[in-house]
């Protein structure tokens, strides 16, 4: 792991502690016995914003304290390897990240405030079909007297059966499948027009497809640029998808460990398992994938922390790796525990689950080797 | 902000220093050979070696006292940026640099180091390692090559294998029993001088038509005791210590396509050889198997500059171990790629009927089937992390 700063290493021993003591899979397993609606518990989620993390982003002046996505990388994996169950991701990281990126004082005075206190959940509601496709949008927004009308429909919005408003890409010229044309919108959940339909998915988290059906907006909704939106819809994406990597790899450096534990404690034919070559060898290649996954994501976390142009590439490749090392790790997870790992009462399928849920979250390894080798004119 | 103006001060000396020194005509050129390593250089590349080597950035972070360049990790990282930003390639290198200097500056003592280091750092002398045998691959310890105590000097007697520019080797480090009855406990480690009486080498032609390794045959070869480093028979562990900063010079190196001549730049290929369809490339499969590969490239480049940061700190790690593995695993499949992109000009093995690039991009692929044997095999990496990294017991 990269040298952590003096305030980092404070937030990581904070969240492990806390997501070990307080929000354990334990927890995890309670909110989908209770199929609760939600995708997670209010208790969690009040106490994840009394220790700021919700802030994490946030200027000091609106609440938050103002660090950066290295830090906030540092405080997701943690809460990744417990499975915690909270808007903080969709939220605090990418709703937070689009008003800071969005240059619209007025709705950033008053939506980042709220954010940072917990009290309100911003999210993004991006796409439109089975797969990440960002140039793809296709939902309208037309002129309408002073503002705009949208019309289409949004799916597997993050914390979308909860959220107070939502950070939508609409087209305001152009086709789907070109990348001018858009403009995002904050719009309030309770704006009229809008339909909320909450999944139940395989992970038990929060998600919801979006109806909007003449939704009536004002002008001084729009963040950053109309038809311009592109830009900062990728840079807005960049974002989360380096901070739900970090995530991802909490979660599968979690079933690294556990799967490692068991290959030491399993014994068969008078021998712990691990000693078997065909085990050791595996588990020493996902060690690799690990430590390779990890190099990749803090060095993309740190590029946007630097604004270095190379972020882009850096984002594909955190995300890619993070997704290859969690879907073959969860897949390990579950062959190495044998058949108590198939067992609803073990938590590897809480980690097989989760795993393929955030694989396709914000584009799935196939997206980000296409787009990572569209840098390299092939 | 104290610490980085400081960089910025020494970025600004070491751009004045390669302004002055670094010949222009050198820019972007790969050194022919190696001094250090068999390259007998000149004209140009002579004197930036010689430079180089005064200056004592061929080896930029060992101490000063030894002709090193005394630099921190950090400065070093902003030479080596500045050097790539002016195209500026140091032709010393080879084992001394490599291994045998960061090993010797671990163990050796105040004499011994008077004595190898400023040789290396100049790339004056060339080293060989002698470690593998017949009987002795993966199970290095079981090596019996005998190094007999005769009082006041070794007498030794029989061979090492796979030994790497042996042929062009001054002088051989390596690993040699002393004592028969004790297999890990009686090995030491020593060096020797090739020209010495009794040694003879015998080079070895691989698939690829090349001959980088040989035998090295001993006869009744005398070895004075001022030869031996560390402890009679204690030097197994220097032997291990070795390894672990060849390991970590492989990570130190990594992202450089040059560790074994990667013959050219792979997008290159796939557009010179398979062709575009509009933007993107026209095989479809390929574009995402390039990407793949290229991925992969990323990640261990990035993993190898953060374990040497990490090291820097705290000292080389088993962990490196992985970064041969996907060293080997990296070079053996980029080098597939490029065979399967060249299609049947990817079968050519000399004469007119084909360019000398591909040709060569042939022979580097035959050659890196050994980048999974050589340094330690895939199994036995994967070995030492399941065991020295994840505690896994039986290994």
């Amino acid at each position: 792991m990269a040298v952590l700063t003096e305030e980092q290493s404070m937030l990581k021993d904070q969240a492990h502690a806390w997501a070990r003591d307080e929000s354990p899979v334990t927890s995890f397993r309670q909110l989908r016995n209770s199929a609760a609606e939600k995708g997670y518990e209010d208790n969690t989620w009040a106490q994840v914003a009394t220790m700021g993390w919700t802030g994490i982003l946030i200027p000091e002046a609106l609440g938050g304290s103002g660090m950066d996505y290295a830090t906030f990388g540092v405080v997701l994996e943690e809460t990744g390897r417990q499975l915690v169950a909270s808007p903080l991701l969709a939220s605090g990281l990418v709703g937070a990240s689009a008003l800071l990126l969005g240059n619209n004082e007025a709705l950033s005075q008053q939506w980042l405030p709220r954010i940072a206190d917990g009290s309100a959940i911003v999210t993004l509601a991006v796409d439109e079909g089975p797969h990440h496709a960002p140039d793809q949008v296709a939902v309208t927004a037309t002129r309408s007297g002073e503002g705009f009308k949208l019309d289409g429909s949004k799916v597997f919005v993050l914390e979308g059966g909860s959220a107070d408003a939502f950070v939508v890409a609409a087209r305001t010229s152009g086709t789907a499948g070109e990348q001018a044309g858009i403009t995002l919108f904050l719009v309030p959940s309770d704006t009229a027009g809008i339909s909320v339909s909450t999944l139940k998915t395989a992970d038990s988290r929060g998600y919801a497809d979006l109806g909007f059906n003449g939704v009536e907006i004002g002008a001084d909704a729009v963040l950053g640029e109309v038809d311009g939106g592109f830009t900062l819809l990728d840079a807005l994406l960049d974002r989360a998808r380096a901070g739900l990597a970090a995530e991802m790899l909490g979660t599968a450096c979690e079933a690294f460990d556990r799967t490692l534990e068991y290959l030491k404690t399993r014994e068969q034919f008078g021998q712990v398992i691990g000693s078997f070559q065909s085990l050791g060898h595996r588990a020493a290649t996902l060690f690799m994938d690990m430590e390779f996954a990890r190099s990749c994501i803090e060095a993309a976390l740190r590029a946007i922390d630097a604004e270095d142009p190379e972020a882009p590439i850096l984002c594909s490749l955190a995300k890619c790796k993070a997704g290859e090392f969690l879907h073959d790790m969860s897949n390990d997870m579950i062959q190495m525990h044998g058949g108590i790992g198939m067992t609803d009462e073990f938590d590897a399928g809480f980690y097989l689950k989760r795993a393929r849920a955030t694989e396709a979250t914000f584009g799935g390894q196939s997206f980000h080797r296409r787009r990572y080798i569209s840098h390299f004119g092939i | 902000m104290a610490a980085a103006d400081d960089l910025n001060v020494f970025r600004e000396e070491a751009r004045q220093w390669l302004n002055d020194n670094f010949p222009s005509s050198l820019a972007n050129q790969r050194p022919p050979g190696i001094a250090g390593f068999g390259a007998k250089l000149s004209g140009d590349w002579k004197a930036w070696q010689e430079r180089l080597g005064e200056k004592g950035w061929s080896t930029p972070t060992w101490p000063a006292e030894y002709g090193g360049g005394g630099l921190t990790p950090e400065q070093a990282g902003v030479l080596a940026k500045t050097m790539r930003e002016i195209g500026a390639i140091s032709p010393i290198g080879g084992f001394g640099t490599m291994m045998w200097g960061p090993t010797l500056l671990d163990v050796g003592t105040e004499e011994q180091k008077q004595r190898y280091l400023p040789d290396i750092i100049r790339g004056n002398l060339h080293w060989c390692q002698g470690y593998s045998e017949p009987g002795a691959g993966s199970d290095l310890a079981n090596l019996q090559s005998f190094a007999e105590d005769k009082g006041d000097h070794f007498l030794l007697n029989g061979s090492k294998v796979w030994t790497s520019g042996a042929l062009e080797a001054d002088w051989m480090y390596g690993v040699f029993r002393t004592d028969k009855s004790n297999k890990y406990q009686g090995i030491s480690f020593l060096t020797l001088d090739m020209k010495s009486a009794g040694v003879e080498v015998k080079p070895i032609v691989l698939i690829s038509g090349q001959s980088p390794f040989n035998e090295v045959f001993f006869t009744d070869v005398v070895v004075p005791k001022e030869n031996l480093i560390g402890e009679k028979n204690l030097g197994w562990d220097i032997g291990k210590r070795l390894l672990l900063h060849e390991r970590q010079s492989i990570a130190g190196s990594s992202g450089d396509d040059d560790v074994v001549g990667g013959s050219y730049d792979i997008e290159q290929v796939a557009k010179d050889y398979i062709g575009m369809d509009g933007d993107k490339l026209a095989d479809g499969a390929m574009r995402e198997r390039i990407a793949e590969q290229k991925m992969f490239a990323h990640a261990y480049a990035l993993t190898g500059r953060r374990f040497s940061d990490e090291a820097a700190v705290s000292g080389p790690s088993a962990a490196v171990g992985i970064l041969k593995v996907a060293w080997a695993k990296d070079n053996q499949n980029r080098e597939e790629m490029l065979i399967e992109m060249l299609g049947n000009r990817g079968l050519g093995w000399e004469g007119d009927g084909f360019k000398e690039s591909e040709i060569k991009t042939v022979r580097t692929w035959l050659r890196s089937k050994a980048n999974s044997i050589e340094g330690g095999t895939t199994e036995i990496n994967l070995n030492l992390v399941a065991k020295r990294v994840l505690g896994l017991k039986g290994y």
